[in-house]
């Protein structure tokens, strides 16, 4: 029998018990929706978590520090401080160069008195790349990002803001005056070799006021409530804590050290890489790999669980299958003894079940994906209103990328296929002098 | 296959069909031996039980003997597989049935057509055989109506009509009548009659009615527990009987 026969027929016996293979149908769309809408809340979880963790800053992020720092805390230990290099210029030079590294640069934050009105206050500046800008960082700031590299703005914490005004907002615009100490390096001096401090004021605008300290404090432990360009933190040449161990280590005292670099890198996979060189260079590295890896595992361990219960409902709509087909040829028996003593081989009749089989979870994957969306639609539109309720940002945690909607009709028409094929042999194997047998 | 066969339609040597039912072994057919020639209308008779339907279903590929072979038009039926089975049931023979077996979905173009997809005969051939053949038995204006709304003697008529459609060299009829009141049987061994006359075609017919038998067949064979009683003489040759107008088209 030719293809359009073939399928034409099968049309024909599906309409003709409308009703119990609508039934059926549904029972597939049921179980293909339950399996897309699982699947799709875990791909929907871990894309928001992934979001979330990259905003955070937290996994595309190692922290290099001289190993000198930890090694004097173990001096006793590990007496070879002579092998120590010290964190350069020359050394975020060398990382920078690195493949897949995006950007590198110093830890710079110091404590300075702010002066705002009348009333001193005691804050911690910290500087701000300039790619923040673009990683979503700052995310729900107020205001706006700084407007150049040397630019004399800040960016206040939220709450540092409370306490120099009661009214945030009204910040925007005025002036802060910081105080800090310079480390200028000592012209003409022979020996012995140093740096003097200098008392120094600098005016800044407040140009904007951000909730959560950015990459959420990972990157520094001493929580900042104002924020500069970094470029400008760094020529500013404030005083940072290890200069004053890097005038009693390196006898060249005017080369400027760094306390640690953070190197960005382009993606969570690449850091790695940057840890085992850094690592073989003599340095100290820290970054939340691990972390991410179980992560990961977790969110694999998820998916699987939450595919085999949508896979539950789809087995017990593929005994539905079974169930109607097995049905149909002993309601066709009759027909199926005709449609053979009038020249339809056994092939044609397996062929005629499997093509109503397939049919059905053709239909039922389709009507199965759209009623998945639309239950998704549902799950996100109650999760909004509680994220809203809770007064949390809205996020979406339901997620059906395409390859999910084809993936979920394939898999339909596959487990109707086999679900079919019982019913099929024996509708083939039927003896058709026995079905044609006067009743 | 020698000479002798080739001029036969239908040639059965020693078949047996057995049945195992319960404790019992059943020989519904046992040891028959048929030749029937090109062209013949031969009925077969024989009360209810007698193996009759069972032999015509031997013949018509449905069934397989237990021993003894069967050839119908050079084809030995105990050699074909499964599948050629299928094709020899779809392009040498046609069938008619007590019960009609009209397949009550379809509407009578569709029932008609339905061997032609198996035979996958191209779909624009296909409506105008169906016309011609539904024209053959009268039916030609009924062609959309569905089997419930015809009467009795219509709807054999159109299940003659679907075994034709293929254009088979045999047609094989099990107790096309049985069903069916003396005008209406009539009617319909009338056709089957026309068409063996005008189509040269082969007509192997069961039936326990004899008289009938006796009025169309040209030849008649009776069967009882399962062996071949002797073919019987033939009756007196009958004329052949008007035909409706309506019937007149012929099958190309």
């Amino acid at each position: 029998m030719k293809a359009a026969d073939l399928f034409d027929l099968a049309r024909r016996n599906l309409r003709e018990s409308l009703l119990r293979n609508a039934l059926t149908t549904l029972g597939i769309a049921v179980g293909i929706a339950s399996l897309v809408a699982m699947l799709s809340l875990g791909i929907g979880l871990q894309k928001m978590a992934n979001r979330r963790l990259t905003r955070s800053g937290l996994f595309d992020t190692v922290l290099v520090s001289s190993r000198a720092e930890f090694r004097g805390f173990n001096r006793g230990l590990h007496p070879q401080a002579t092998e120590t290099r010290v964190l350069d210029e020359n050394v975020r030079q060398e990382i920078a160069k690195l493949p897949k590294v995006v950007e590198v640069f110093p830890d710079i934050r110091f404590p300075t008195e702010l002066g705002y009105g009348d009333k001193p206050n005691l804050a911690v500046i910290a500087g701000l790349p300039l790619s923040a800008a673009q990683n979503e960082a700052l995310e729900g700031m107020h205001g706006r990002f700084f407007s150049g590299p040397q630019a004399a703005e800040a960016i206040l914490l939220a709450d540092f803001a409370k306490e120099l005004n009661p009214e945030p907002a009204a910040l925007i615009g005025q002036e802060i005056t910081m105080n800090y100490p310079e480390r200028q390096v000592l012209a003409n001096s022979a020996t012995p070799a140093g740096f003097s401090v200098v008392q120094r004021q600098r005016a800044l605008r407040v140009v904007g006021i951000i909730e959560h300290e950015p990459y959420s404090g990972f990157r520094g432990m001493a929580h900042a409530g104002v924020f500069i360009p970094m470029p400008l933190a760094e020529s500013l040449n404030v005083l940072q804590p290890g200069d004053l161990r890097g005038l009693a280590a390196a006898p060249d005292s005017s080369r400027r050290t760094f306390n640690s670099l953070v190197v960005r890198v382009a993606s969570p996979n690449d850091v790695e890489a940057v840890e085992t060189f850094v690592k073989q260079q003599g340095f100290g590295v820290f970054s939340l790999l691990d972390a991410t890896r179980n992560l990961r595992r977790f969110f694999a361990v998820i998916d699987l669980f939450l595919g085999i219960f949508g896979s539950l409902a789809l087995a017990v709509a593929s005994l539905g299958i079974m169930n109607t087909l097995v049905m149909a040829i002993l309601e066709r028996r009759r027909e199926i003894g005709i449609m053979k003593a009038l020249g339809a081989s056994d092939g044609d009749v397996k062929r005629l079940f499997f093509a109503e089989a397939a049919a059905m979870g053709i239909l039922g994957g389709m009507f199965g994906v759209w009623l998945g969306w639309l239950l998704g639609r549902i799950i996100n539109f109650g999760t909004r209103i509680y994220l809203q309720h809770q007064q949390l940002p809205s996020e979406d945690v339901w997620l059906v990328p395409w390859w999910l909607v084809a993936g979920a009709i394939a898999f339909a028409v596959a487990v109707t296929l086999v679900s079919g094929l019982y019913p099929a042999a024996r509708a083939a194997r039927l003896d058709p002098v026995q079905a044609l047998r006067y009743e | 296959m020698n000479s002798a066969h080739d001029e036969l339609a239908i040639c059965a040597t020693q078949v047996c069909r057995h049945y195992v039912m319960g404790q019992a072994k059943v020989r519904a057919v046992d040891g028959v031996d048929l030749k029937i020639g090109r062209g013949e209308f031969v009925a077969l008779l024989g009360s209810s039980g007698s193996g009759k339907s069972t032999l015509l279903n031997l013949i018509a590929g449905l069934d397989r003997p237990t021993a003894g072979n069967i050839v119908v038009h050079g084809r030995d039926l105990a050699r074909l597989t499964s599948a050629e089975l299928a094709g020899y049931r779809r392009e040498i023979v046609g069938m008619v049935f007590q019960a009609f077996n009209l397949i009550g979905s379809m509407t009578l173009l569709e029932n008609v057509e339905l061997p032609m997809r198996f035979a996958e005969v191209e779909r624009p051939a296909r409506e105008q055989r169906v016309r011609e053949a539904l024209q053959r038995v009268g039916l030609a204006s009924r062609w959309q109506h569905r089997p419930a709304e015809l009467s009795g003697g219509e709807q054999q008529r159109a299940a003659l009509a679907r075994a034709l459609v293929n254009r088979p060299s045999v047609l094989l009829a099990d107790e096309p009548t049985g069903n069916l009141d003396s005008h209406n049987g009539e009617e319909i061994l009338r056709l089957i009659g026309e068409i063996n006359g005008s189509l040269g075609m082969t007509v192997l017919m069961v039936t326990h009615e004899r008289a009938l038998a006796e009025r169309f067949a040209q030849r008649i064979l009776v069967m009882a527990d399962g062996k071949l009683c002797g073919p019987e003489a033939p009756p007196a040759p009958v004329p052949p009987q008007p035909f409706p107008a309506e019937a007149g088209g012929g099958l190309g």
